[in-house]
């Protein structure tokens, strides 16, 4: 009985790491970082006011939205309105569970990884529709229909791809498929994975099609520019989030900041050798055993860091997609061809 | 078919084009010009607030009558024979004291009409122009040298001159006539 407490006690800190140890101090960071990233691809300063450099700004952001009144219209559905940023980011949070940030810490190292993650980004629609409904705003309930719309279509192609590098892997279970990445930057899966030969030659093209269709489909999974037209500003206000205000809006903030880094770590994982190593580790060298570990949480935290940063940059070199260029986009090129992709990438398997 | 496979190539080369131009302004020189630490040199002859030289100012009242808007209030006191009014940076003799120069910034419209007509050239436009207030009354700014009690004081002995001088007078033209209001004072008798 003892044990039993003792257990549920330590995985609940565990569980709890990434939120405390990761997540929130990521979120303001990209926050930051996504202001003078957007300053400085205007040629602009960006928060210059708070700290130095700015670098308090997202602090003093997040101590603003903690002190705001939270408003709370007559009309909304109220048990509803309140669930939805809680749903949004449950949905966001539970994808790091299977995430392996390193070889020494992973929530639960289960078989369907990849699966679990898409599974629940899933959750991310629901919570997302169902805030967009009971805000009882009609420009609430557009942007709820455009991002149920958005996410579904896109989750196909992204499953499509997921397919295919599993196809390759053998395993859907992500921690297995980081270690099959070790040693080497061409064991990446965007260069064909670990095998050798003609094979792994004749991989790499389809692989990096994959990468590119993976990419674009997890930016209109996590509603980013240009595929932002859920929260479409010029269009619809704020799209879902236009009646939350304080604490509820930062959840959907915290959520939407998250989801960028769940996609960009998956990214990671499938076609860029998780939290592996291009080169060899330090520890490895000077026989540190601990030290390996550390350096795979850096190379993890930094590959995603690195997709976190393209995603921004994106938002400010590309306009907003008109709703039917979003549809055609997804359902006219990257189904077919993640389709035909998959069907190369099994082809060439069974060679 | 063909152009679809055209519209894919487009897409790419023109989104790897649009990132291109996002990087390179990444390292730019940023513009922005961080305002209350920096600032930028206004120009020679920019308007803001007006300044006026009371030491220059001899009462002539011509920015007065040129303001359009007329924020600008000026009252005068005719120096007394025995008093000096001061001279002008140039030797000019005055002849007014300035009790009042009165000028409203909340109604200035910085048309630099008042700066034209001065003849001595002493109100003239500054490069402040920061000097935003919480209470409307704070933009009048008083450019007067004598205090209100001292205005005052040089307007009742200006008073009292005048009230002497034309007891003077009153009296020069009684001594002139005495007999005339003699004749009518017997007249009415009559």
């Amino acid at each position: 009985m003892n044990n039993l407490v003792q257990e549920i006690i330590v995985n609940l800190l565990l569980a709890a790491a990434p939120l405390f140890l990761w997540i929130l101090p990521y979120a303001l960071l990209a926050v930051y970082l996504e202001r003078k990233i957007s300053g400085f691809m205007q040629d602009r300063l960006g928060p210059m006011r708070v700290g130095k450099w700015g670098l308090l700004q997202s602090l003093a952001d997040i101590v603003k939205l903690l002190q705001k009144e939270d408003i709370m219209a007559d009309a909304v559905d109220k048990k509803l309105f309140n669930l939805a940023p809680l749903l949004v980011f449950i949905g966001s949070y539970a994808a790091f569970a299977t995430i392996p940030f390193s070889s020494i810490y992973i929530g639960s190292n289960i078989d369907l990884g990849v699966f679990f993650v898409t599974a629940i980004s899933a959750l991310v629609v629901a919570g997302l529709l169902l805030g967009a409904w009971a805000s009882n705003n009609k420009y609430s309930l557009y942007g709820g229909m455009r991002t149920a719309a958005q996410i579904v279509s896109y989750e196909i192609p992204t499953a499509i791809v997921i397919l295919s590098v599993v196809i390759i892997a053998g395993t859907f279970n992500l921690k297995e498929m980081s270690e099959q990445q070790t040693a080497n930057i061409f064991n990446w899966y965007i260069f064909g994975g670990p095998e050798l030969g003609l094979k792994k030659f004749i991989l790499i093209p389809f692989m990096l099609v994959g990468t590119v269709i993976y990419f674009i489909s997890s930016l209109a999974e996590v509603n980013r520019t240009p595929f932002d037209i859920p929260e479409a500003e010029s269009e619809i206000i704020g799209g879902y989030h236009t009646e939350y205000s304080g604490m509820k809006f930062a959840f959907f903030f915290l959520a939407e900041y998250a989801n960028m880094f769940a996609v960009s770590a998956i990214i990671t994982i499938l076609f860029f050798g998780g939290y592996q190593s291009p080169f060899g580790y330090l520890g490895n060298l000077l026989n540190i055993k601990w030290l390996v570990g550390v350096e795979q949480i850096f190379w993890f935290l930094f590959k995603g860091l690195l997709f976190v940063f393209v995603q921004m940059w994106l938002r400010w070199t590309l306009p907003r997609l008109r709703i039917d260029q979003l549809m055609v986009t997804c359902w006219k090129y990257l189904i077919p061809i993640s389709l035909v992709n998959l069907i190369i990438i099994a082809f060439i398997s069974l060679l | 078919m063909k152009e679809y496979f055209k519209n894919i190539y487009e897409t790419i080369s023109t989104v790897l084009v649009g990132m291109g131009v996002t990087w390179k302004h990444l390292f730019e020189k940023k513009v922005t010009i961080q305002y209350p630490d920096e600032r930028l040199t206004l120009p020679e002859r920019e308007r803001n607030r007006l300044y006026v030289d009371m030491e220059d100012c001899i009462g002539c009242r011509q920015c007065e009558n040129a303001c359009p808007v007329d924020c600008i209030e000026i009252e005068t006191v005719k120096a007394l024979p025995g008093e000096d009014a001061g001279k002008t940076k140039a030797g000019q003799k005055k002849v007014f004291f300035v009790t009042k120069f009165n000028i409203d910034f909340s109604k200035c419209c910085f048309c630099s009409f008042c700066v034209f007509p001065c003849p001595t050239n002493c109100i003239k436009m500054t490069d402040e122009f920061e000097y935003s207030e919480y209470s409307r009354n704070n933009l009048i700014y008083n450019f007067s040298v004598f205090t209100p009690e001292e205005a005052e004081e040089k307007k009742r002995k200006f008073a009292e001159f005048e009230k002497e001088k034309a007891a003077q007078k009153a009296a020069a033209v009684a001594a002139q006539k005495p007999a005339e209001t003699n004749t009518n004072t017997s007249n009415n008798n009559q």
